[in-house]
């Protein structure tokens, strides 16, 4: 016990790792095996982020769970980890979709072992980012992440899939070599500038040291190389979350993905961007962050009104649903473009408050729904082998079960009063609206457009005249069930009894808005 | 005394090629066994001396010295310190597995790993030599078995040519040298080509300045520096697949660690003038040998292509005059001569079975060879500089290295800006590999190739494990490293 307390970070971490090493030991023909061996490996960084929630104390200042070991000397990084509270909510999303989303994925029937093993991989990916605490280690993770999911849209996608996971590969990678050069641009300063100092990348002692370094560099002033800092930080993290016009690799890798690729996608890998902003960018650049979160503002209403009616023009199902996430993020950089505004003074910090916790809790909130969405239209297209909104039509009457599920996720979606999405999307506009009240009003037009191409989508899919290819189709099975019922619950538990996960990580917003 | 490690490692491969040459040439399996047997010899001696050395005493280790050549002042003085020998490993692995992926030569094994082992043998005295005699004596050694190992058993279409312009490039970049290294002997008036000595010489500033710039590029055109890269693509598209594995991953090598321990350690002064000029050659090294690996549609020559443009990484480290940059450069030539003699190794293996390289009549090979896909594509990830594998762990310093030498001269930061992207064509020219050749629609006609072999599988096994341990791990390799590369640094005036 005492082993698992000190090292819970690093098993949440590993385990995924050393789950996917033996699943690649498994033996190829034993597909069952495979998938059930995967799926229950899944569940122990689960339980173990349980147990890091239960023990975790909100109200206590700085990273809990640290662990901090001698990686790589010669460049002052160090394997260091630890979480606060948003990190452990990001966490335990991960941890708790990655399970659900190997249980949709039993339906692979094609190189199901590496497909597993690269999942477990993924996992560790997400995980290794929201917990490190070095900007190396960040970067490390950072970047693995992408090759598992270049490897499942490239291998199990669907007919573009080629082009798709190329495009999601040049983009992210793109983006983090800005990001690259900015973090060894401030380890080079941290080590020059503070004497004796060692740990040039570790992110607690940068949170202090950088934001307060003053004097040239490269003969500019500080305030350029900062703002250059930043637009490198905040391009690579745009690209990821993704931000308009940095969107475009999103849709054409969702639509491309398997359908588990997708929920962890827009599920999770939506959300390192956003994390990336929260944990690196306003801290590390305030200054700027203040300065420029106008535009980020303006961003986020061009990404939740474009977003939107982007899904109004599409026919493929799963196109829809992709722009849909773009849409829903982009309220998400909204309460962000807030909190950084308000680290520049001038906004009433309840405003900030509200609204970044909003965002958190949107991040959150998109993550399940996003995920559910995402399974709902593998199902049918598993069915049906067409994501065409044309083709279908009373699919209500065939599949009643479906149905219903299909309706409350989309409702959720939607922002209906007593789930999830309506609570975050809430407490995002009633925080920007003293501060950007032009760019809120504008971008409840969002909000319209998400409820016009939704239920447009229910009408085109469940309403309507039954298309009679469709008479025999297959109802929702019981492991579909099993995938749908815990996301469910949680849009419905969100939504009416939000405090318990907000409460996790409001302490560590309001440290973090100063 | 105490037992001659470095010259049982640096002969084993020698007495081995005599013994080889004297086989009837119908014991093929003799030859192979004898040419295994004794690469693995030299390799567990290498890993013995890599991990007995006394990583806090730094310096020369393992030093040996007789008389040589009296009369001219050479003598036989080898030793190791935290640069050469991490390249002596490299060179002892890549040496072994080269051997395994040759099982399969039928036209004269024995003379063919015998000069494979000539090369082995004058790359290993090229990294245990103290002596500028003997290194340049190594040196040579080195080159000339290429010739033949090309031009017998090379790629028919243009055997003749690359091997032809390879010893040509080769030897006159070699003579140049020669000449600066003379006139360093001359004018030091010491009467001794010990390399411990002349570093100590204090020949004038002006002489550096005039000297150092022929005997960097004479050997930095083994390393492929831009212009002088040309025949390196060649050279490595005709050699048969473990000529080009000995021949990017440690011949390449050879030159970038000439370069450095003949160009910039006896010419420091010369360095410091002349090396932020050679950083911008570098430059056009990272970023045009990344573009033109993009284009190619001979897999082999994305892979040559590829090596100019990481060896240009290396040079590029060495311009930057700092610890960090240098590290990452030593790292680099490690981690480039693992990755890329994987590269080959499977480039080879496709070779070998579907008798063409032309990319787009290739396609889903992971089909017919997964573990040589994987391992593939477990190198494309070094080479594009993945976090967690030890192309990053190389880059990521060189990279610190250009923004630490900021106060060289003004360009750097912008030549670390504009060679990052060269990350972004690595990334691109990777995944069209990978995916042209190993994804796909698989044709007919590849439809029953065989799987490619146990011992081959065994080879990848190595070299992939290497990469990945240097990644995950790296104080395994930077540790010693580092207390090779500080005393040259000083000698630039870093600290």
């Amino acid at each position: 016990m005492e082993f698992i307390r000190d090292h819970l970070l690093t098993l949440i971490l590993f385990t995924p790792l050393v789950g996917a090493a033996l699943v690649t030991l498994l033996p190829k023909k034993e597909e069952k095996l495979i998938k059930w061996v995967a799926f229950l490996i899944s569940l122990i960084p689960l339980a173990l982020s349980i147990v890091a929630w239960s023990q975790f104390r909100p109200a206590a200042a700085g990273f809990q769970f640290e662990e901090q070991v001698q990686w790589f000397p010669q460049i002052g990084s160090s394997y260091h980890l630890g979480v606060d509270g948003i990190s452990l909510t990001m966490v335990l999303l991960t941890t708790f979709l990655t399970p659900l989303a190997l249980l949709i994925s039993f339906s692979i029937d094609k190189e199901v072992r590496t497909y597993f093993a690269l999942f477990l991989l993924l996992e560790m990916g997400m995980l290794g980012v929201f917990v490190s605490l070095d900007l190396i280690l960040f970067f490390l993770f950072w970047e693995f992440g992408l090759v598992p999911m270049y490897f499942l849209i490239n291998i199990w996608g669907s007919a573009n899939r080629q082009y798709a996971s190329f495009k999601f590969f040049i983009y992210t990678m793109a983006g983090s070599l800005g990001l690259l050069l900015a973090i060894q641009v401030i380890g080079v300063v941290a080590g020059t500038a503070v004497p004796g100092q060692v740990a040039v990348f570790d992110i607690p002692q940068l949170l202090s040291f950088w934001p307060a370094f003053r004097g040239s560099l490269f003969g500019l002033p500080i305030g350029v190389v900062k703002t250059i800092g930043f637009w490198a930080f905040a391009i690579a993290f745009s690209i990821k979350v993704p931000v308009w016009p940095f969107h475009t690799w999103l849709p054409d890798a969702h639509t491309e993905a398997p359908t588990a690729g997708s929920m962890l996608l827009a599920g999770v890998l939506l959300k390192l961007g956003a994390y990336g902003f929260l944990r690196l960018v306003l801290p590390l650049f305030p200054a700027q962050a203040a300065q420029f979160s106008g535009v980020f503002a303006a961003l986020g209403l061009a990404a939740a009104v474009i977003g939107g009616l982007a899904a109004l023009g599409q026919d493929d199902f799963k196109r829809l649903v992709a722009y849909s996430s773009v849409g829903h993020m982009g309220f998400v950089v909204l309460g962000i473009a807030v909190a950084a505004r308000s680290l520049g003074g001038g906004v009433d910090p309840q405003d900030a408050v509200l609204a970044t916790n909003g965002a958190v809790l949107q991040m959150f909130n998109h993550g399940i729904t996003a995920a559910a969405m995402f399974a709902l239209v593998g199902m049918v297209y598993e069915r049906a082998h067409t994501r065409d909104l044309g083709a279908f039509g009373g699919l209500g009457v065939v599949v009643p079960a479906y149905g219903g599920v299909l309706l409350f996720c989309t409702m959720a979606s939607l922002g209906l009063p007593g789930l999830n999405g309506f609570v975050s999307e809430f407490m995002v506009f009633r925080g920007t609206w003293p501060v950007f009240t032009l760019v809120t009003a504008l971008a409840t037009l969002g909000l319209i457009l998400t409820a016009a191409y939704l239920l447009w989508t229910i009408q085109k899919v469940l309403l309507g005249p039954l298309n009679p290819r469709w008479q025999g189709m297959r109802e929702i099975n019981f492991r579909e069930v099993v995938v749908m019922v815990p996301l469910m619950a949680l849009m419905f538990l969100i939504g009416v009894w939000p405090s318990w996960l907000i409460n996790l990580f409001n302490a560590t917003v309001m440290r973090l808005l100063g | 005394m105490d037992f001659p490690f470095l010259s049982v490692i640096a002969f084993t491969p020698a007495v081995a090629a005599i013994l080889l040459l004297l086989l009837p040439k119908e014991s093929k399996t003799e030859a192979r066994v004898i040419a295994a047997a004794s690469s693995f010899f030299a390799l567990v001696l290498a890993l013995w001396v890599y991990f007995t050395y006394d990583r806090s005493a730094a310096g020369f280790q393992f030093v040996e010295q007789v008389n040589w050549i009296p009369a001219i002042g050479s003598s036989y003085h080898v030793g190791v310190d935290g640069i050469s020998l991490p390249l002596l490993l490299l060179n002892c692995v890549v040496a072994f597995t080269g051997v395994l992926i040759s099982w399969g030569i039928d036209d004269r094994p024995n003379y063919f790993f015998a000069f494979l082992f000539l090369v082995v043998t004058g790359v290993n005295l090229v990294f245990v030599a103290l002596d500028l005699f003997l290194l340049f004596f190594a040196y040579e050694l080195a080159v000339f078995p290429m010739y033949l190992l090309i031009s017998i058993w090379g790629w028919k279409q243009t055997r003749a040519y690359a091997a032809m312009k390879l010893t040509l490039y080769l030897l006159v970049g070699s003579i140049i040298a020669l000449v600066g290294i003379l006139a360093l002997y001359f004018q030091a008036g010491l009467g001794t080509f010990d390399l411990l000595a002349l570093r100590e010489a204090g020949v004038s500033a002006a002489f550096q300045k005039t000297w150092f710039l022929p005997v960097f590029l004479g050997f930095g055109v083994l390393a492929g520096i831009w212009p002088f890269h040309s025949w390196s693509p060649d050279g490595h598209v005709a050699a048969p697949s473990a000529g080009s594995m000995v021949h990017a991953g440690v011949l390449m090598k050879v030159g970038a660690y000439s370069a450095l321990r003949f160009g910039i350690e006896l010419f420091p002064q010369g360095a410091q003038f002349w090396l932020p000029y050679i950083i911008l050659l570098t430059l056009v090294n990272v970023v045009y040998g990344s573009m033109i690996a993009m284009v190619q549609d001979d897999f082999k020559y994305v892979i040559g292509f590829s090596s100019v443009s990481h060896m240009g990484l290396v040079s590029m480290g060495f311009a930057t005059m700092s610890q960090a940059g240098m590290n990452g450069a030593a790292l680099q030539m490690f981690s480039h001569g693992v990755m890329t003699a994987l590269f080959f190794a499977v480039v080879g293996m496709v070779y070998d079975r579907a008798h063409t390289r032309h990319i787009p009549d290739l396609g889903g090979f992971v089909k017919i060879m997964p573990v040589a896909a994987v391992a593939f594509i477990i190198g494309g990830l070094v080479s594009m500089g993945m976090p967690g594998l030890s192309g990053f762990i190389a880059e990521v310093q060189i990279f610190l290295g250009l923004w630490q030498a900021r106060m060289v001269a003004w360009w750097y930061p912008v030549v670390a800006a504009l060679a990052s992207l060269g990350i972004i064509f690595t990334a691109a020219y990777v995944l069209r590999v990978v995916q042209r050749v190993f994804f796909g629609e698989l044709k007919a006609e590849f439809a029953t190739l065989p799987d490619i072999t146990v011992l081959d599988k065994v080879a990848l096994g190595i070299l992939c494990a290497i990469l990945i341990i240097v990644g995950a791990f790296p104080t395994v390799i930077t540790n010693v490293i580092q207390t090779g590369v500080a005393p040259i640094v000083t000698l630039l005036g870093g600290g």
